[in-house]
């Protein structure tokens, strides 16, 4: 699993750090989104998925890839 | 025996519909709506015909749809009253623009509604509720829980992040009750934006003065942003971050209190308020108006063709209890599963102070259920008086002894 973002689409609301804190972030500054992990575990996977859902401006993308 | 086919055509209802015998519970014309059709045609307080969708999946595609524009000025655009069309005709904030410019200004705020940001916040907000309960428990048994408790809270918590002065909470809430009622005469309506559009001009040049800390100084020393824009950015800020806290906290304690094996639950697990907190989020859906949107170009919703420049409601409460998305949706079950609930709309106008409006209701609800373990209601449920025609659905006044 590879996690991509586009901050030009992130409209700040934050969801992503609520479904998966290991692996969004917000930067202090404008509130966009951080990627602190681009390969997570497959552990995290409900929660990277729910993260997906929930971003209001389909700013996360999912590429299914070797897990780490 | 045959089942009725739903009506191919069903008959136009109204906007906004009146609630049945539940008051918690969605316009009964609505939740039959969303059972029959994903949309439905119905006819706003003008006469304008527009296009209702009652179903969750729909409603958040659509809310998620560029081609679906937030923009009041275009043509086409449904305002459910005439003083929302006054408004929408007015200077408007970035919830009434799209994207590039809504992204821009939206931006300058993101910053101050980060999750982090908002937890820091923690300690400030529980000391107010601390103090509101304090001020209202003192040699008193009884009080009213909207005007001591869950109006101030909010109240308290967006004067402290925006810079205005507290004390003058009661000019800004009557403003704010003005322009969210449906019924307002339009005089009072233009009069109560102008007057509050004075004011935040007025401490907004202090402001240039006399900086702070918090939002309006720093909108200020950016010095991109006319007074008029700040302004508008105050207004939003300023009504969202206490109308909609004050309501939900209101109703939801209401709603405990009417489902004591719920409250029980929440009793005995405060652990689980935030959980507690989301599911009241969507089982009470307090933007009963819902959220409005026009077609920027032929879109197909539902198997309906949705042309250009017609209007749209998202209807927020009715999505919220559809049983394809939540089984049982009517039942208020604070352990279920309510991911993806459109409370706080979606998109990317998908509401800035969440994370705030959270926090917020957790302290309030943890607070008030840990400090008053006998919390009742002080009068007949029948007397509770329900805010019909306001924007945000809420009660009146919450009568409680404890």
């Amino acid at each position: 699993m590879i996690v991509h973002v586009d901050p030009d689409r992130c409209c700040g609301a934050g969801q992503c750090v609520l479904a998966a804190p290991e692996v969004f972030d917000q930067r202090e500054e404008d509130g966009t989104v951080l990627l602190l992990d681009p390969r997570p575990p497959a552990a995290l996977a409900r929660e990277v998925a729910d993260a997906v859902a929930a971003c209001p401006g389909g700013a996360i993308r999912l590429e299914e890839g070797a897990p780490r | 025996m045959a089942t009725a086919a739903p009506a191919a055509h069903p008959a136009p209802a109204t906007h906004p519909a009146p609630r049945g015998t539940c008051p918690f519970a969605p316009p009964p014309a609505y939740q039959q709506a969303r059972e029959d059709t994903p949309v439905t045609r119905v006819t706003l307080w003008d006469g304008t015909p527009c296009w209702l969708v009652t179903r969750h999946q729909e409603a958040r595609a659509l809310l998620a749809d560029p081609r679906f524009s937030a923009d009041a000025t275009r043509p086409g655009f449904p305002f459910l009253s005439a003083a929302a069309r006054h408004l929408g005709a007015g200077k408007t904030s970035f919830i009434r623009m799209d994207d590039p410019e809504h992204h821009r200004l939206r931006r300058m705020l993101t910053g101050d509604f980060t999750i982090r940001r908002t937890a820091a916040l923690r300690p400030a907000v529980q000391q107010a509720a601390d103090r509101l309960l304090d001020a209202m428990t003192a040699d008193r048994t009884g009080a009213d829980l909207v005007a001591e408790f869950a109006l101030p809270l909010p109240s308290l918590v967006i004067c402290l992040l925006l810079g205005v002065p507290y004390q003058d909470h009661e000019f800004f809430q009557r403003c704010s009750r003005t322009l969210l009622r449906r019924d307002s005469p339009i005089e009072e309506v233009v009069a109560a934006q102008d007057e509050l559009t004075a004011y935040l001009d007025a401490l907004t040049d202090r402001k240039r003065t006399e900086p702070d800390d918090a939002i309006l100084s720093r909108l200020v020393a950016r010095g991109e942003l006319s007074t008029e824009d700040i302004g508008a950015m105050g207004r939003l800020l300023l009504i969202a971050g206490h109308e909609t806290t004050a309501n939900m906290t209101a109703l939801s304690v209401l709603a405990l209190l009417r489902h004591p094996d719920q409250l029980a639950h929440l009793r005995a697990h405060p652990e689980a308020t935030p959980a507690a907190v989301e599911e009241l989020l969507r089982w009470l859906s307090i933007v009963q108006t819902g959220v409005t949107r026009v077609a920027t170009e032929d879109v197909e919703i539902g198997g309906v063709l949705i042309r250009a420049g017609e209007g749209v409601v998202c209807q927020i409460n009715t999505a919220n209890r559809d049983g394809r998305r939540y089984p049982d949706g009517d039942a208020l079950d604070l352990t279920r599963d309510t991911r993806q609930h459109l409370a706080f709309g979606f998109g990317v106008h998908q509401c800035l102070g969440q994370p705030l409006a959270r926090l917020e209701l957790e302290i309030a609800l943890d607070t008030l259920l840990r400090r008053l373990p006998g919390l009742r209601l002080a009068v007949p449920f029948e007397e509770i008086r329900f805010r019909h025609e306001m924007t945000v659905y809420g009660v009146e006044t919450l009568p409680v002894t404890w």
